[in-house]
C-alpha cells in the first residue's frame, strides 16, 4: 500500500500538499463517492464470506480482499481531502496535460513481477533437473510453482507492460489526457491485485486447472470488472483525441483489450459451488471444453503476447530509431490479416485427440496462413530501421528491440511448422514446445518489453538518458546467450524425447520405458536452467539500471530536444 | 440435430467464407488506395511528432 500512496502522490503532482491550494467550493465527484461506497460494501461482504467459509485458503483471499477494499476507501477519501477543488485540467496552455502516474506504477510493477517470474522460472527449471528441490512440500511442488511462473511472466510482467505502454501510447498519439480521474488507477491497481490473488491462490492450491486460465471464479469476476474499465478508459481517451487518424498501435492495443475480454468470458463460463467455496465448474464439458480452452489459450498467445506487443513495436521502434514506420499500408494489412486469421488457429493444440478431424485440419491450415501476416509485420518492423541501421551499433536499446522482432519472425516461423500434423506428432508433449514458447516469450515478448521500459523510464521521469547504456549492453548479451542456451537445449531435448517415445523394437514393443526418456533429458534440463539463470542475471542488471536512472538527480532540460516529454507541463 | 449442424456448417463454409473474403478485400482497397497515400505518410510519422 505504500507503493500506492507514493505513486498516487506523483500522479497528482506535488502542488496538492503545498499551501495555497484552492479548496474553496470543493465537491466530491460521483466517481469518488460511488467508488468509496462500493469498496466499503465489498469490504463488508468479504468479511462475511471469510467468516462463513470452511476453506482456509479462500478465507485468506477474502480477508485480503476485505483489507484491500478498506485501504481503497481510505486512499480515495484521503486523495479527495488533499486535492484542490478543480480536477486536473485536460490541457495546460494549449498542450495536453498527460496523466503518467498510472504508467509509472505499471512500469515499476512490470519490473518487479518480471524479476519474480524469471526467478520462479529458474527454480522450476532446477526442480526438473533435481527433483529433490520440490522439498516434498505442497506449496513448493512443481505443479503449483509452474502456473505461478507462467502467470507471473505473462500476466504480471507482460500485462503491466501492456497496460503501462498502452496508457502512454494512447495519450501521446491522441494528444489527449487519459480519460477518467480514478479509473486509470483503478485499472492498474485492480489488475495488480488480481495478480496477487491469482499467484497466492496457486501456491495454496486454488486452481481451475485450465492452462493460462487457472484463477478461480471470484478472481475472474474481479478481472472482468477491471478489464471492462480498462476498455472504457481506452475508448474514452481515443474519443477525445486531437488527431483525426487513430494510429496503428492503438488498433493493436484495442484488438488486444477487446479479444482478451471475449476470451476471458468464454473460457471462464463457470458456476461456483457456493459463494463460500472457491471451487467452480465450467458449463462446457469434454471435448467442447478442451476446444474452448485452446481457443482461449492460443488466442491469449495471439492477442496478449502478439497483438499487444506488436503495438509496442509500432510505437517504440519508430520513436527510438527516429524513423517513420516503413510502410503504413502494410501495417494496416498486417493488423487485419493477423486478427482475421489468428482466431481460428487454436485447434492445433488438440491434434490427434477427440476433436473432429476437420477442426484439427482447420486449425493447422490457419496456422500456416499465419506465416504471411507474421512475416509481413516482422519485415515492417525491421525495415523501419532503413536509413538508421548504424544505430544498431551505437544504441543497445534499439538493438534489443530489433533482435526481439527477429525472434518474433523466428518463433512465428516455428509455430506454424509445429502445427503441421505430421510435425506435431513428433513435437507435441515434448520439450520442443517449451523451447518454442520460450523463443517467443524470452526473445520476442520480453525483449520488446525491455526495450520499451528502457525508452519509457527516462521519458516518464524526465531524465536525459538511462543511467548506463553500457549496462544495457551487458544485459543484452548475457540474456541473449541465456536464450540461446535455453532454446537450443530444448530443441535437442524435445526431438530426442519425441524420437525415443516412438522407437519400436523389431518385435513391435516400445524400445524405451518412460523413465529412460526422463533420464535422457537430465543434461539438457541443466543447460536450460543455466540459460534461465543468465536471463535472470540480465533482468537484475536491468532493474539496477532502471533504479539508478530514476534516482539520478539530473533532470532533462527543455533544450534536450523535442523527444523528451519533459516539455509536458506538470499536472 | 444432425440436420441443423449440416445446415449451419454449410452456411459457414460458403457465405461465411465469402463474407470474410469480402471484408478483407475492402481492407485491401482501403489500405492500398492511392487517394490515401498522403494521409498514410503522415500517419507513419505520428510517433515522431511532438506537442
Amino acid at each position: 500500500m505504500t507503493q500506492l500512496h507514493s505513486s498516487a502522490g506523483e500522479g497528482r503532482g506535488s502542488g496538492a500538499t503545498e499551501p495555497g491550494v484552492d479548496q474553496s467550493g470543493k465537491k466530491m465527484t460521483f466517481g469518488e463517492g460511488g467508488l468509496a461506497f462500493v469498496f466499503a460494501v465489498l469490504s463488508l461482504s468479504c468479511i462475511t464470506v471469510a467468516a462463513k467459509t470452511h476453506d482456509a485458503a479462500y478465507a485468506f483471499h477474502a480477508y485480503l480482499s476485505a483489507f484491500a477494499s478498506l485501504a481503497a476507501v481510505f486512499v480515495i477519501l484521503n486523495r479527495y481531502v488533499d486535492r484542490p477543488a478543480a480536477l486536473p485540467a485536460r490541457e495546460i496552455d494549449g498542450k495536453p496535460n498527460y496523466n503518467f502516474g498510472p504508467v509509472k506504477f505499471a512500469t515499476i510493477a512490470a519490473m518487479f513481477w518480471g524479476i519474480a517470474g524469471f526467478l520462479v522460472g529458474v527454480i522450476i527449471a532446477f526442480q526438473l533437473a533435481f527433483p529433490w528441490l520440490n522439498l516434498d512440500l505442497p506449496w513448493t511442488a512443481f505443479g503449483r510453482l509452474r502456473p505461478l511462473h507462467t502467470s507471473a511472466v505473462i500476466f504480471a510482467f507482460g500485462g503491466n507492460v501492456l497496460i503501462g505502454t498502452s496508457f502512454y501510447v494512447v495519450q501521446r498519439t491522441s494528444r489527449a489526457r487519459l480519460a477518467g480521474y480514478l479509473a486509470p488507477w483503478f485499472v492498474v491497481l485492480g489488475y495488480n491485485f488480481f495478480i496477487v490473488i491469482a499467484g497466492t491462490g496457486y501456491l495454496l492450491g486454488i486452481t481451475q486447472s485450465k492452462e493460462y486460465a487457472e484463477p478461480e471464479w471470484y478472481a475472474d469476476l474481479w478481472l472482468t470488472v477491471v478489464w471492462v474499465t480498462y476498455l472504457l478508459v481506452y475508448l474514452a481517451t481515443l474519443w477525445r483525441r486531437q488527431e483525426p487518424h487513430i494510429y496503428v498501435a492503438n488498433w493493436f492495443y484495442l484488438a488486444f483489450i477487446v479479444t482478451i475480454a471475449m476470451l476471458h468470458l468464454g473460457n471462464n463460463a463457470s458456476i461456483p459451488v457456493s459463494v463460500f467455496s472457491p471451487k467452480s465448474y465450467i458449463v462446457w464439458s469434454g471435448v467442447q471444453d478442451a476446444m474452448v480452452q485452446w481457443w482461449y489459450g492460443h488466442n491469449a498467445v495471439g492477442f496478449f503476447l502478439t497483438a499487444g506487443f506488436l503495438a509496442i513495436m509500432y510505437y517504440f521502434i519508430p520513436k527510438r530509431a527516429d524513423r517513420p514506420v516503413y510502410s503504413y499500408r502494410l501495417s494496416i494489412i498486417h493488423f487485419w490479416a493477423l486478427i482475421f486469421i489468428y482466431i481460428w488457429a487454436g485447434p492445433h493444440h488438440l491434434h490427434y485427440t477427440a476433436l473432429p478431424d476437420w477442426a484439427q485440419t482447420l486449425g493447422m491450415t490457419f496456422s500456416i496462413i499465419l506465416w504471411m501476416p507474421s512475416w509481413g509485420g516482422m519485415i515492417n518492423g525491421l525495415m523501419t530501421l532503413s536509413g538508421a541501421w548504424d544505430k544498431l551499433r551505437t544504441d543497445p536499446v534499439l538493438r534489443m528491440m530489433v533482435v526481439s522482432v527477429a525472434f518474433y519472425g523466428m518463433s512465428t516461423f516455428e509455430g506454424p511448422l509445429m502445427s503441421v500434423k505430421s510435425v506435431n506428432s513428433l513435437s507435441h508433449y515434448t520439450d520442443w514446445t517449451i523451447g518454442h514458447v520460450h523463443s517467443g516469450a524470452l526473445g520476442w515478448v520480453a525483449y520488446i518489453s525491455f526495450g520499451a521500459i528502457y525508452c519509457l523510464v527516462p521519458w516518464l521521469w524526465q531524465k536525459r538518458e538511462l543511467y548506463s547504456l553500457r549496462l544495457v549492453n551487458w544485459h543484452f548479451w548475457i540474456s541473449t546467450i541465456g536464450i540461446v542456451f535455453y532454446i537450443s537445449a530444448m530443441w535437442v531435448a524435445g526431438i530426442l524425447q519425441g524420437l525415443m517415445w516412438r522407437a519400436y523394437t523389431s518385435l513391435g514393443f516400445l524400445e524405451y520405458s518412460f523413465i529412460e526418456t526422463v533420464e535422457a533429458m537430465h543434461p539438457f534440463y541443466i543447460i536450460r536452467a543455466v540459460g534461465g539463470v543468465l536471463f535472470l542475471v540480465g533482468g537484475l542488471i536491468m532493474a539496477f539500471n532502471i533504479f539508478m536512472t530514476i534516482r539520478q538527480p539530473e533532470t532533462a532540460e527543455a533544450d534536450t530536444g523535442a523527444r523528451n516529454p519533459s516539455l509536458v507541463p506538470a499536472e | 440435430m444432425n440436420e441443423t449442424y449440416r445446415a449451419l456448417a454449410e452456411f459457414a463454409q460458403t457465405w461465411g467464407l465469402l463474407y470474410f473474403v469480402g471484408i478483407f478485400l475492402c481492407v485491401l482497397a482501403y489500405a492500398l488506395s492511392p487517394r490515401r497515400s498522403k494521409q498514410f505518410e503522415d500517419a507513419a510519422r505520428m510517433p515522431l511528432r511532438e506537442d
